[in-house]
């Protein structure tokens, strides 16, 4: 077990920045458009980003600050990106987020935002600001804050109604909508934010529009402190930044923090806690899910057992997706996330001390001590995003590719990796790796071992 | 003039300038200006301009002095190809943090070199300015120059922080650091050559190489690309060179000016995109040389590529008949030769736009579209979106945040980026466009959705309802 350090230079980034993350949870509200105060890179770079992921159109607004605005101030800029962005989309509500260059500069956004809002007569326009500095934390932060601040300026004290708040993590669409399967299927009445589910992930339809059908509906957004309960997907989210959190201590909504549904405890977590709030019982349908996952299991789990990972990409993912292949015996060697999350070792740690397995979990990590802790360890399959290719071409690793962004492949955005079925699903994809692979490099390995009797070294990665 | 009444009736009245319609308008249209806040621009930063021409040096060390996303948005994006060190495809950030912007990231900045000096011992660093550098006021000449002595390495800061301009900008930033590196500390010891330097090609998909490969036919060397697989040893002898050839003239055509000055060095513009233009550049580069046997190795290059290329290409544009094609992309120069291509394979551009073009740029495509064509700057989703529908495009030419608007659209794409994997420069490259736009237009997925989602009807391609007409 190895905690990290402090070092000068970022090696190939393992993580992003902070209004990356912010975006994400805007695009799935109702009728949400998104600006960011800063220089017209940043909004650009992102778009692009999110966009290759998807494979969605991704319109995102700057304020295109200039030099002029940097020296005297982006007021004017901010206010006429508002208006332009109104003009063009005519949005529901307005995300407005902070860069490193707005925040350095020391703009008011709440300030300019409420200003604004007085001088058009636009009273009934929800604004919510995000300060998002990019040196302040990393896109997983962003993410968690965004949806925080969502509730913070919408929400409203109001009565008590049936509706369960489910906050979700960036999970891909096709999870959100196993998600909301299992509520259906548990005859739960829900408000999950944020469900970009439909909308970074559309089908294809006439006529386009700018803005997808879909999303969080505003009205349901305000009355979430009227729920009976909050089931959170964020354990690895600090209280200061959990949307959850807030919700409990402002209005008093019980909550239930719980890992993403994956794998078998965490799903029947899930499910269980579902029961107790509803007292609705389970249905044999996912009874028969939870039946065929383990059936799955069992069928895999000898070619699993050959497996060494190393696990990297948002902390709440990575601690599920450690948490699913501890389940099924393809350990963990290398954890590790790109920011400052101090939960996510704090939380792996008893799990591996119980079994008495050696890993490095690292935070703050590059993909430079990543490769060289996956050479160190052995790892022979790599499950993370698409940035882990690196890990493939330098290492001979080969890689599952899981989370956010996905970008040398197509359907990031329909990967199914939550519930029973979902779970099952990653596992394939992940035996699949280790069976291939094996599958490729064995018959030349026994015979340079056996036929030509060579001298008998460690196989080299991608050999088995 | 109802159409030009229409078109005025965009919704952003600062928007109005930047568009026109080929043969109904006489203003010029307004290009290089700052982007209008809220417009939902597709430009990218100084930074990223900058990022771009440098990144194909292979063996420097590209180090982001910075918060981690503008280190993180360019890791290895760039599809350039190196035949020696791999150095240039990793991406170094200082990772400037909260403390460091209260600070400085004077320090870090230093023991960043330091590490990355002491671990590659590169010959040449290039360090970023981002956003926040520009503010904090890091001194980064000082930090350089004090590193660059301790290791005896060349380490250039290149003046990019985001809000200082457009992309163009970045662009005169990175020529700035290459000029840098490029000078000579005795300019009376120069070598010259019979050799030449190629601007603006940056080996994506190997693009440079197909080019050199012509180069060496005509009995012509060539002395190093800018900045596709460039190398620090290649780029010092750059003003060595007797002749620099310019392709991508948005980010290059500075260079040259330079170069020009500086060290007498002429210039041509050239384009190897497409058949004509890669025939007429070889030959104005033969001409340049006025030599016999380079004008007749020149001409049987010529004759012998394109034979074998015309009938391809003339198949192709059996089938592209009555196509209409709109094409959105960063530089003029792309613009300009993406015309010319289409015209080769028989399709007609109905709508155009850079997100960088020069006025003289917008000159030359205004002069080679046909009226009609909706010519605009630096433009959006809604306007791309808009214009593509009511000009009847049936495919657009763009960057990675264009393609999904126009598969939303149902119409066909053509990724002209850094990120494409195959080349598109000198004949080989003209037969893959023409490869690529059937791909595309010809693929049977459009019969789909074009179709009603009527589940009995028997005409529809989905297939009769009760299976017996299989596809």
């Amino acid at each position: 077990m190895e905690l990290q350090h402090c070092k000068n230079v970022n090696e190939n980034p393992c993580h992003m920045c902070m209004p990356m993350g912010a975006i994400l949870p805007f695009k799935g509200i109702e009728r949400s458009v998104v600006l960011i105060h800063g220089s017209q890179g940043c909004a650009t770079y992102m778009r692009r980003h999110i966009a290759e992921h998807y494979n969605e159109p991704i319109d995102v607004g700057s304020s295109s600050l200039n030099e002029k605005g940097t020296i005297y101030g982006g007021e004017n800029n901010l206010k006429q990106g508002l208006d332009n962005l109104i003009k063009l989309y005519q949005p529901g509500l307005i995300g407005v987020l902070t860069t490193c260059l707005a925040e350095t500069i020391g703009e008011d956004i709440d300030r300019v935002a409420a200003d604004y809002l007085l001088e058009r007569g636009l009273a009934n326009l929800p604004i919510v600001t995000v300060p998002t500095p990019g040196y302040g934390d990393s896109h997983a932060e962003g993410y968690w804050f965004a949806v925080k601040r969502v509730i913070a300026c919408l929400a409203r004290k109001t009565e008590k109604h049936r509706k369960i708040n489910v906050i979700v993590p960036n999970l891909s669409p096709a999870d959100i909508r196993e998600i909301k399967r299992i509520l259906g299927l548990m005859q739960v009445d829900y408000t999950l934010l944020s469900d970009f589910s439909e909308t970074l992930d559309r089908p294809f339809a006439r006529p386009y529009k700018k803005i997808p059908d879909g999303g969080t509906r505003l009205a349901d957004i305000i009355r979430m402190p009227g729920a009976p309960a909050t089931i959170q997907f964020g354990i690895t989210a600090a209280d200061s930044i959990s949307p959850g959190k807030y919700l409990e201590t402002e209005f008093g909504v019980p909550l239930y923090n719980l890992p993403i549904p994956m794998g078998v405890a965490a799903t029947h977590s899930f499910i269980g806690v579902l029961m107790k709030i509803t007292g609705n019982p389970v249905p044999e349908v996912l009874e028969r899910e939870r039946g065929r996952l383990l059936d799955c299991m069992i069928d895999s789990h000898k070619y699993n057992a050959a497996g060494r990972s190393v696990i990297f990409g948002d902390p709440e993912l990575v601690y599920a997706m450690t948490r699913t292949c501890l389940e099924n015996g393809v350990f963990p060697v290398v954890v590790a996330t790109g920011g400052r999350t101090a939960k996510l070792a704090e939380l792996l740690e008893p799990e591996f001390r119980s079994m008495q397995r050696e890993v490095q979990i690292i935070n703050e990590a590059d993909f430079a001590e990543i490769r060289e802790k996956s050479r160190e360890m052995k790892a022979n399959i790599a499950i993370g995003h698409s940035d882990g290719r690196y890990l493939t071409e330098k290492e001979g690793i080969p890689l599952v590719r899981m989370g956010f962004p996905i970008h040398d492949r197509v359907g990031g955005q329909r990967l199914l990796s939550v519930g029973y079925v979902g779970t099952a699903m990653f596992l394939d994809r992940v035996t699949n790796t280790l069976l291939e692979h094996k599958l490729t490099g064995y018959r030349s390995s026994m015979h340079r071992r056996f036929y030509l009797g060579a001298e008998e070294k460690p196989p080299a990665l991608g050999e088995s | 003039m109802e159409a030009v009444r229409q078109l005025l009736d965009t919704s952003i009245a600062e928007r109005r300038d930047s568009i026109l319609i080929k043969g109904k308008q006489k203003k010029q249209l307004r290009c290089d200006t700052d982007s209008v806040a809220g417009c939902v621009s597709q430009r990218a930063c100084v930074y990223c301009g900058a990022r771009v021409v440098l990144n194909p040096v292979t063996d420097a060390v590209h180090l982001v002095h910075g918060p981690i996303g503008c280190s993180s948005y360019t890791w290895d994006i760039r599809g350039s190809l190196s035949s020696g060190s791999e150095l240039y495809r990793n991406s170094f950030s200082t990772d400037l943090k909260e403390k460091d912007v209260v600070f400085g990231g004077e320090k870090k900045l230093t023991f960043a070199i330091d590490e990355l000096a002491a671990k590659y011992r590169p010959q040449v660093v290039f360090v970023y300015s981002t956003c926040i550098i520009g503010v904090i006021g890091d001194d980064l000449e000082a930090v350089c120059k004090a590193v660059a002595r301790r290791h005896n390495i060349e380490v250039i800061p290149v003046q990019s922080s985001g809000f200082i301009g457009n992309k163009s900008a970045g662009y005169r930033a990175a020529c700035d650091a290459l000029l840098r590196l490029i000078a000579p500390g005795d300019k009376r010891k120069i070598a010259k050559s019979r050799s030449i330097n190629y601007l603006g090609d940056f080996n994506l998909a190997g693009e440079a190489w197909i080019i050199k490969n012509y180069l060496k036919e005509m009995g012509i060397g060539l002395n190093v690309t800018f900045t596709g697989d460039s190398s620090y040893n290649a780029l010092k002898k750059a003003p060595g060179a007797c002749l620099n050839i310019v392709q991508c003239a948005g980010s290059m055509a500075y260079l040259a000016e330079r170069m020009a000055e500086l060290y007498g060095i002429p210039y041509l513009q050239v384009s190897f995109l497409g058949v004509e233009d890669t025939s007429s550049s070889l030959r104005k580069i033969a001409a340049f040389f006025d030599d016999d046997d380079i004008t007749r190795k020149t001409e049987a290059l010529i004759v012998r590529e394109t034979e074998q290329v015309k009938p391809v290409i003339e198949a192709y544009r059996e089938r592209f008949a009555g196509k209409k094609a709109a094409i959105y992309v960063g530089g003029g120069f792309k613009a300009i030769s993406l015309i010319k291509q289409f015209k080769e394979i028989g399709i007609d551009v109905v709508m155009i736009g850079t997100q960088t073009g020069r006025k003289d740029e917008y000159q030359t495509i205004n002069e080679l579209v046909d009226d009609g064509t909706v010519i605009l700057d630096d433009a959006n989703p809604t306007e791309l979106e808009r214009f593509m529908v009511e000009q009847g495009a049936h495919l657009l030419v763009g960057g990675v945040k264009e393609r999904p608007l126009a598969y939303k659209l149902g119409m066909a794409f053509i990724d002209h980026n850094h990120d494409r994997k195959h080349p598109l420069s000198g004949y080989v490259g003209a037969v893959n466009f023409a490869g690529e736009v059937e791909a595309t237009l010809c693929s049977p997925v459009w019969k789909y959705i074009n179709s009603p989602s009527v589940w009995n009807d028997e005409d529809s391609p989905g297939g009769a309802f009760d299976g017996t007409s299989a596809l």
